[in-house]
């Protein structure tokens, strides 16, 4: 049924107009802050850029587990499934020291705006990372019971697109706050 | 030639199953897309009487110069509420609902694509309007800032009730309803089209549908991502609409419009998808130029994106940008100037035949036309800022959305209600019903026009007994006192019609899609067989088939 991924791609179309917003308002408030706490002096690109690995890797190891889907491979479609959530799950560890590290310099949403732009952008995007870790982890948990023994299913390609959605959607939000603040 | 066509079966497709027809469980777990489009239909009237109480609140207030019948507290509540109510709780999901009722019919479908997605959204409605007014039971009562919430008047420091926190809570709620019914009619009128059905053959009202439904997803994430942000500013001391801690109170303006101006074309293209549908039926022909109704619509709908500004003229955003937005604004004119001829050119020469639906659909015209014309001169940047802020505002939008939107939403229920319920609603109530509208709606707000330019504010609790503003505020009034008189009529016809109307045919009207080949109301499947579509009348086609709309088509 070509239905659930038509609408699947309507509702990743609609969700990026939901984040453009957010990245214009971040963007319309670049540079605004002249005192107190910037992207620049109080973020570090590195330490999140290799979190951001993490990201960009499972959506590689959900690329192998839709091409095991495939190949009707059930063992390695579960690991894969497995091995994204893992990198899903560093990912949001990293945001939520990185977090838990500003807060304790009393960088908040309530600050000034980079904080405002910065938690607003940076927690939706972690909010649908949960999202999507939620659903991987009903998808696994649905395929040790058997479910999804291939070549076709709508609920993996489903979630796949979803997940390579959140992937892209960082890269963009890592792009505009963390390498425009320093490049 | 006269052969018989034969009937093609319906593409079936497997669905949750419909258990029971009676009592209200059957109701509130029903995923079928009819029983879900009645209760949109039927929470709506709830609201617009609601919302029509609070317009009555507002003209009795404005009825003499200097009046205290409320507290400038609950005037301002009562603005704010009444626009709020309409359009999101009365107009928009009127729209969807009968779009979500008639979608599957009109194109041989057994049900929307998705139908539990289906039964999420209305109950997000009801669960926004449930949210909106719980308001009034809070300390300080509901939002007092107007339907557009401009920071930082919505913000903390003046706003300290808990008005607008649940204003933009119930109004995500709606929100998200909106795109998910808008992702619901995407997909079903891509996909679930009976075989025959192309684009160009699919009903206007459908391809209306089709277009808003394209407008509410890429339009309603706007202004979710802002009550996102004027949540986390009221909730989480965020700074995102606060000047005073750096933020940007225009921001709020530019995301609110950014959505509401792609809104207004939300409430008035299914509109113009039932007008559409109406006027040929009562004309005995025809639309004319199919394919320039269609097209201009999604014309209007790609243009509507980048006009929001000259909702901001009074910003002073500069000579450039005014000029852009003034000349943008305007070319949507020609596009929704095209759909007008259209119409006109089909009744030009057809056999028209009065009833109430086509009584409305002719006043639809010219009182749409008339808002449309005040729109076009308040898209020019000078005379918007004289006007703006003004009455005339407030006479040109009801004429497009009452005038327009609301009456076009007479024409449909009165149109489509021998299908919803088996019954016919009553012509002479229903005569009663338009003449009193007509004569009570223009009394209403022809005269604000003229208050409007004599330069009445709008929003202000009362106003200084200047020459005339008094008798013209009171014919205002009791303008509105016979729209409510309509209203009353209007409510008491669907009461009595349901129990004591004429039994309705099939086909009371001798209309031509398909909604009308299966019975009033329809069986709970929908279809037993579609008819070949063979053209964009498949009804007429089944009845002359030695005169169809398109000769040479085949029966697929």
């Amino acid at each position: 049924m070509a239905n659930n991924k038509m609408l699947i791609g309507f509702f990743v179309a609609s969700e990026s107009i939901f984040f453009v917003m957010l990245i214009l308002a971040y963007v319309n408030f670049h540079g605004t802050v002249t005192d107190g706490p910037t992207a620049a002096n109080s973020l570090d690109p590195l330490r999140t850029g290799i979190f951001s690995l993490f990201l960009l890797a499972s959506s590689f190891s959900m690329w192998l587990a839709g091409r095991s889907l495939v190949s009707k491979n059930h063992f390695m479609m579960k690991i894969w499934i497995l091995v994204t959530i893992i990198l899903g799950v560093l990912f949001i560890y990293g945001q939520a020291s990185e977090w838990m590290g500003l807060i304790g310099q009393n960088i908040t949403i309530s600050r000034n705006v980079f904080g405002t732009t910065f938690f607003t952008l940076t927690g939706f995007h972690g909010f649908h990372v949960c999202v999507g870790l939620l659903m991987l982890t009903i998808l696994l948990g649905l395929a040790m019971f058997g479910d999804f023994k291939g070549p076709k299913s709508d609920g993996v390609e489903c979630i796949s697109i979803y997940w390579h959605f959140v992937d892209g959607v960082w890269i963009v939000v890592y792009s505009v706050i963390y390498l425009w603040a320093f490049f | 030639m006269s052969t018989r066509i034969p009937l093609v079966p319906e593409n079936i497709k497997p669905l949750p199953s419909l258990k029971g027809n009676e009592g209200m469980l059957s109701w509130v777990s029903s995923v079928d897309h009819k029983q879900i489009g009645l209760m949109y239909l039927m929470s709506t009237l709830v609201f617009f009487i609601i919302g029509g109480l609070e317009a009555l609140v507002i003209r009795i207030q404005l009825a003499q110069p200097e009046f205290d019948f409320i507290s400038p507290e609950v005037y301002n509540q009562m603005f704010t509420m009444h626009g709020t109510t309409m359009i999101f709780f009365v107009v928009m999901p009127f729209l969807i609902g009968v779009g979500v009722y008639l979608v599957p019919l009109m194109i041989g479908a057994r049900d929307m694509a998705f139908p539990r997605l289906n039964a999420l959204s209305f109950w997000l409605v009801i669960f926004g309007g449930i949210l909106l007014y719980y308001s009034f039971l809070t300390q300080s009562g509901p939002s007092e800032v107007g339907w557009f919430a401009y920071a930082p008047l919505s913000e903390k420091p003046f706003s300290l009730n808990k008005g607008p926190t649940y204003w933009a809570l119930g109004l995500l709620a709606v929100g998200i309803s909106s795109v998910s019914s808008g992702l619901n009619n995407i997909v079903t009128i891509l996909t679930m089209r009976v075989k025959g059905m192309t684009m160009r053959r699919l009903p206007l009202f459908v391809w209306m549908i089709l277009v808003t439904s394209f407008i509410l997803i890429f339009v309603i994430p706007i202004i979710a991502s802002a009550f996102a942000m004027m949540l986390l500013d009221r909730l989480l001391d965020a700074t995102f609409f606060t000047p005073a801690h750096g933020g940007s109170a225009i921001l709020w303006q530019h995301f609110f419009w950014g959505f509401g101006h792609p809104e207004v074309y939300i409430l008035i293209l299914p509109a113009f998808g039932i007008i559409s549908e109406v006027i040929p039926v009562f004309s005995r022909k025809p639309i004319f130029g199919y394919s320039f109704v269609a097209g201009s619509t999604v014309a209007i709908g790609l243009l509507s994106v980048g006009v929001w500004a000259h909702h901001m003229f009074a910003v002073g955003l500069g000579n450039v940008a005014n000029a852009y937005f003034s000349l943008a604004s305007m070319l949507i004119a020609i596009p929704t100037g095209v759909k007008v001829l259209n119409w006109v050119a089909t009744m030009w020469g057809g056999k028209i035949y009065f009833a109430t639906p086509m009584l409305f659909a002719t006043a639809f015209i010219i009182e749409f036309v008339m808002g449309g014309l005040t729109g076009v001169a308040i898209a020019s940047a000078p005379i918007n800022w004289v006007t703006t802020d003004t009455y005339f505002i407030v006479a040109h939008f009801h004429y497009v959305l009452f005038g327009g939107s609301l009456f076009a939403i007479f024409a449909g229920v009165y149109y489509w209600f021998p299908k919803f319920t088996g019954r016919m609603m009553s012509e002479t109530l229903g005569k009663w019903h338009f003449w009193l509208t007509v004569v009570g709606f223009n009394m209403t707000f022809f005269i604000q026009h003229f208050l409007g330019v004599m330069g009445m504010p709008r929003r202000t609790y009362t106003y200084h007994d200047l020459p005339y503003w008094g008798s013209m505020n009171l014919l205002s009034t009791i303008g509105a006192f016979v729209l409510a008189i309509s209203v009353i009529i209007f409510a008491w016809n669907i009461i009595w019609s349901l129990k004591h109307g004429k039994k309705a045919p099939d086909n009371p009207w001798n209309a031509w899609t398909l909604e009308w080949y299966t019975t009033s109301p329809p069986a709970v499947h929908n279809f037993n067989l579609v008819p070949p579509v063979r053209g964009r009348r498949p009804l007429w086609d089944l009845a002359h088939p030695d005169q169809l709309d398109e000769p040479n088509s085949k029966v697929v």
